[in-house]
């Protein structure tokens, strides 16, 4: 599994898609975090995150804000960063060229997890990094005082972070081997994280009781509610507290245990044509 | 033993017992050995019932028509395909035993790598993956001559590179066990020849090779035995000599008329057929000998005495279109 690991983190960190991935991520945490809700903080225009007052974007609240963007966009980058470590094999050929030098599917399948582990954590580390920057950017400028969240509040928000964003990975894991490539387990996450999600939220929930009912078991609002009960803003999409902390907690643990098992199943079971 | 004496398949002097027995590996289990290994896809049934035994040592050349199950069964060889039927051994143990695959090298349905990598990385990743010492990269990247553009990406690789990085993955383990799947498949004429010059080179380092090839001409340079294949089943298997055959004698002689007129005498005249300025007889080549002091003895100078033999593209036709099972 080591060498497994050791190899999949030398194809991760020098294939240039994970560097894009890292960058989009952390632009559209920039700015949609502070730098758009800033901007309508200073002239007072109107709009969605208009509401947003100052002290929400300042050091005190950067757990919530760090983690706000998983539960949907960042997500998306998680689900696209696993379907390319792992789908990537099946669009390159590479399957039968990596099992042939020796490693069982099981090793090669753990190693590519393990890597994906180490990346969702390092995502998760820029976040906070750049929202911890960004923030105390805003205090200075501001003349706001520097209150930090405790060591225990961030580790436990990185935490969070971490297990959301590996949620998504799991789900592009197992869209990667199901489907056997790259484009379509793409287009099909991006469809069910941004699209289906909020159908079901916004359009469905409200107006069919089993709906918001089936909500309570859903990967999306639980990774909702955890970031919400960690001080992530409502106004950010798919943040809402549907259940509590805890049990989004361990319903979250089970959607990624039952991800890769099922992918892990499959990959070993199925040929490598 | 049933299922082969139903397909009319004749065993001769030259198949070795599946036990170990006799040859260069006595008392070691052979390289590969398939039996009755069976690959179905829905309907379609795409190896069926294969025997395969590859001696230790040496280089086997596995032919067939495209589609008749050649990649399905290396594959099923690696592990990579799970068989319907039958089983598998490569050095007595089946391919998915942990480790199993340490020492052996292959290159199956053309290279293919991480298009952002160079060749060199490439390789380092998969020494990583195998938990082989990065020294040997330098190696094998000299022995298939790659060593200079392997610092180039392998997305601007020319085919014959690729080629040629394949090669060189399949030998990073230093392997006892070498299946290669078309390795010269792009490869300039200089390339190929560089490239069956390599394969012999390991076979005589105690290597043993499964090769397969569409090139016929190439498995009769390089292979000591081959092995047909056609719709999923091996319709042959010998030597390359043996299959090929020899068929008759070929002679060349003056006055060449009297030639024809001795040897109609001597074989009959059935047996006697003037072609290009020589003649073919339908004769043992083991009484070359005989006919030769036949034909001097009638004041006939025999120029060129040579026998016969089948080309292997002829014998390779003659096996898939006709279906016929010859394992020698």
């Amino acid at each position: 599994m080591w060498p497994s690991f050791a190899a999949e983190s030398v194809k991760m960190v020098r294939r240039p898609g994970t560097w894009l991935l890292l960058a989009v991520a952390v632009v559209l945490s920039v700015v949609f975090t502070y730098l758009a809700p800033y901007a309508a903080y200073l002239d007072g225009s109107g709009g969605v995150l208009s509401d947003r007052t100052l002290d929400q974007m300042l050091p005190e609240r950067l757990v919530g804000n760090s983690i706000s963007g998983l539960p949907v966009f960042l997500g998306a980058i998680c689900l696209i960063l696993a379907v390319l470590t792992v789908g990537g094999e099946y669009a390159w050929g590479t399957w039968k060229t990596l099992l042939t030098s020796g490693p069982s599917r099981l090793a090669v399948y753990l190693g590519k997890l393990l890597v994906l582990a180490a990346a969702t954590l390092v995502l998760v580390l820029v976040l906070f990094a750049v929202g911890a920057v960004s923030s105390a950017l805003i205090a200075v400028t501001e003349s706001q005082p520097l209150h930090w969240p405790t060591l225990g509040d961030l580790g436990v928000g990185i935490g969070a972070g971490w297990l959301i964003g590996m949620v998504w990975a799991g789900f592009g894991v197992l869209l990667a081997v199901l489907l056997r490539g790259v484009a379509l387990p793409i287009g099909l996450g991006l469809v069910w994280l941004l699209a289906v999600q909020n159908l079901l939220a916004a359009v469905a929930a409200p107006i069919l009781d089993w709906v918001a009912e089936m909500q309570k078991g859903l990967p999306g609002p639980n990774a909702g509610s955890l970031a919400a009960a960690l001080g992530a803003t409502a106004d950010t999409p798919g943040i809402g507290a549907v259940v509590g902390a805890g049990q989004a907690s361990v319903t979250l643990a089970g959607y990624l245990l039952g991800f890769i098992l099922l992918a892990g199943v499959l990959l070993g079971r199925r040929d490598i044509l | 033993m049933a299922a082969r004496a139903r397909r009319g398949i004749v065993r001769g002097m030259t198949e070795h017992p599946s036990s170990p027995a006799g040859g260069p590996g006595a008392g070691q289990p052979h390289p590969v050995e398939a039996r009755g290994l069976t690959k179905r896809y829905g309907r379609l049934t795409a190896v069926d019932a294969l025997d395969l035994t590859v001696r230790s040592g040496e280089v086997y050349g596995f032919l067939g028509p495209n589609g008749a199950g050649k990649t399905s069964t290396l594959r099923m060889l690696l592990g990579l395909v799970r068989p319907t039927a039958g089983t598998v051994r490569l050095f007595g143990r089946p391919p998915s035993a942990p480790g199993q695959l340490a020492r052996v090298g292959a290159l199956i349905e053309g290279p293919t790598f991480y298009p952002y990598l160079s060749g060199r990385e490439n390789l380092r990743v998969l020494a990583r993956y195998a938990g082989n010492p990065p020294g040997r990269i330098r190696t094998v990247l000299e022995m298939v001559g790659l060593a200079d553009r392997a610092g180039d990406r392998y997305v601007g690789y020319s085919l014959g590179m690729k080629q040629r990085l394949g090669v060189a993955a399949a030998l990073l383990k230093d392997p006892r066990l070498l299946i290669l799947d078309e390795p010269t498949n792009g490869l300039d004429p200089a390339g190929m020849v560089d490239m069956r010059a390599l394969i012999r080179r390991l076979a005589a380092g105690g290597c043993t090779v499964l090769l397969s090839s569409h090139l016929l001409g190439e498995v009769q340079q390089i292979c000591d035995r081959v092995g047909v294949i056609s719709g999923g089943r091996l319709v042959a298997e010998s030597g390359v000599a043996e299959l090929r055959g020899a068929t008759g004698l070929r002679i060349v002689a003056d006055p060449l008329a009297a030639a024809a007129e001795r040897s109609r005498a001597l074989l009959g005249p059935e047996r006697v057929r003037e072609v290009d300025g020589g003649l073919d007889l339908a004769v043992e080549p083991d009484r070359a000998a005989w006919l030769n002091a036949e034909l001097v003895g009638a004041g006939v100078a025999v120029r060129e005495l040579r026998p016969l033999e089948r080309d292997l593209e002829q014998v390779f036709f003659e096996l898939t279109e006709a279906g016929m099972t010859h394992v020698a």
